[in-house]
């Protein structure tokens, strides 16, 4: 048993950290590849309804968001209001600013834009079917109501 | 001057300046991938002053009240049993096989290889005899491209007339939530029958074709052309 006792009276060696900046370091490229810096703070409350038939949104910077639901300021009341960017905004305003949109995109890529509904389940649809309306006036026909994904709902 | 011997950096804090970066991308980062039902709008046209008379039976009608109730083809339906209903709807007369025909099933039309194959050929005459007209015909030409891939991968079909659609239309009273489950449900009907079809074909679920690929991309569209999504949004009006 004597080759057991030289082990012993070695005492604990420190663990070398001189690797913990590549490890670090590979989080942080891990990060910087996947992040997508916040675009804008959300003004209203928004509780995305679940949904099963949904697709991943190709190409993000040719995404514009329209938010509806409850203002977080109380002082607005709590009837749902939009969301355009970094303001509310109104009905109104949708052609203006899809108009605004299209001429900060380059012309290949006009096609392709999207309008992504973010709305709470709460909201009545009146105010969407406004903001329809006014996509199909601007001639932005390409639409995707955002979703949370769940399971298809069980066959019978 | 001395000559020192160069000294080398302390890299101990690099760790630090690495963690601090770190630390700002993960609170800035948002991993939220951002999912949805895609839609197509149509667009704006000045309504024709008889529209064509659609055959009843050719419609699967859906509406929703302001208290998120449903009434399918007139009777009052559980949102749980939409999904089966519009499945009904799209193969009740049967897509591959000869049903009785019975009035009051949806019309479907066989489509037969000979006549695509001679519409095809036509097709393609009328472009090689007249190449400027080539952008006009594109959309027929690949229409009938996409009925002969279905004929190819499953055989011969029927398919759904130009009429059959599913109408939805809601009140302005309904929530946004009941809104887009009905819209998820017939989606999930569309999909179901879809996938039914990849899945004999390739294995594969519709969604995960990658059209980027010949012969995926061919079994997407034949898939579409056996079942399109006909999902038409009526005009928004007051139903109570």
């Amino acid at each position: 048993m004597s080759k057991f006792i030289g082990r012993k009276k070695k005492g604990m060696t420190a663990v070398s950290t001189a690797s913990l900046p590549d490890i670090v370091f590979m989080l942080l490229f891990f990060f910087m590849v996947t992040t997508v810096m916040r675009e804008q703070e959300l003004l209203v409350e928004i509780n995305k309804p679940e949904a099963s038939e949904i697709q991943k949104l190709e190409k993000k910077a040719l995404v514009d968001y329209v938010n509806i639901g409850k203002p977080y300021d109380t002082r607005l009341g709590t009837e749902p209001v939009i969301q355009l960017d970094d303001a509310l905004a109104d009905v109104k305003d949708i052609q203006l600013w899809i108009d605004a949109n299209r001429e900060k995109r380059s012309e290949s890529d006009k096609p392709q834009i999207t309008t992504s509904f973010k709305v709470d389940g709460k909201v009545k649809m009146k105010i969407v079917t406004d903001v329809k309306q006014e996509l199909r006036k601007a001639q932005a026909l390409k639409i995707n109501y955002s979703a949370n994904e769940r399971e298809r709902t069980a066959k019978k | 001057m001395a000559r020192r011997e160069l000294q080398e950096i302390n890299a101990g804090s690099m760790a630090d300046i690495a963690f601090l970066l770190l630390i700002f991308f993960l609170v800035t980062t948002t991993m939220d991938q951002d999912k949805g039902i895609m839609r197509q709008l149509p667009p704006i046209e000045d309504v024709p002053e008889d529209p064509p008379i659609v055959k009843k039976k050719n419609v699967y009608e859906v509406l929703v009240n302001a208290n998120d109730d449903l009434l399918v083809e007139g009777e009052e339906m559980k949102i749980k049993n939409l999904r089966d209903g519009a499945i009904e709807f799209l193969t009740n007369s049967g897509v591959f096989n000869d049903e009785i025909p019975e009035e009051s099933l949806t019309e479907r039309v066989w489509v037969r290889r000979s006549e695509v194959a001679a519409a095809l050929a036509q097709v393609k005459a009328e472009i090689a005899a007249d190449p400027s007209s080539a952008s006009d015909r594109k959309g027929r030409l690949e229409t009938l491209e996409s009925k002969m891939d279905a004929i190819e991968f499953f055989g011969e079909y029927k398919e759904l007339t130009d009429a059959a659609v599913i109408s939805l239309q809601n009140d302005h009273g309904t929530s946004y939530n009941m809104y887009l489950q009905v819209q998820n449900e017939l989606a999930s009907a569309i999909g179901e029958l879809r996938d039914e079809l990849t899945l004999k074909a390739m294995n594969k679920r519709y969604m995960e074709l990658d059209d980027k690929i010949d012969v995926e991309r061919k079994l997407l569209k034949a898939v579409r052309a056996i079942y399109p999504q006909r999902i038409s949004e009526a005009e928004p009006k007051q139903i109570g």
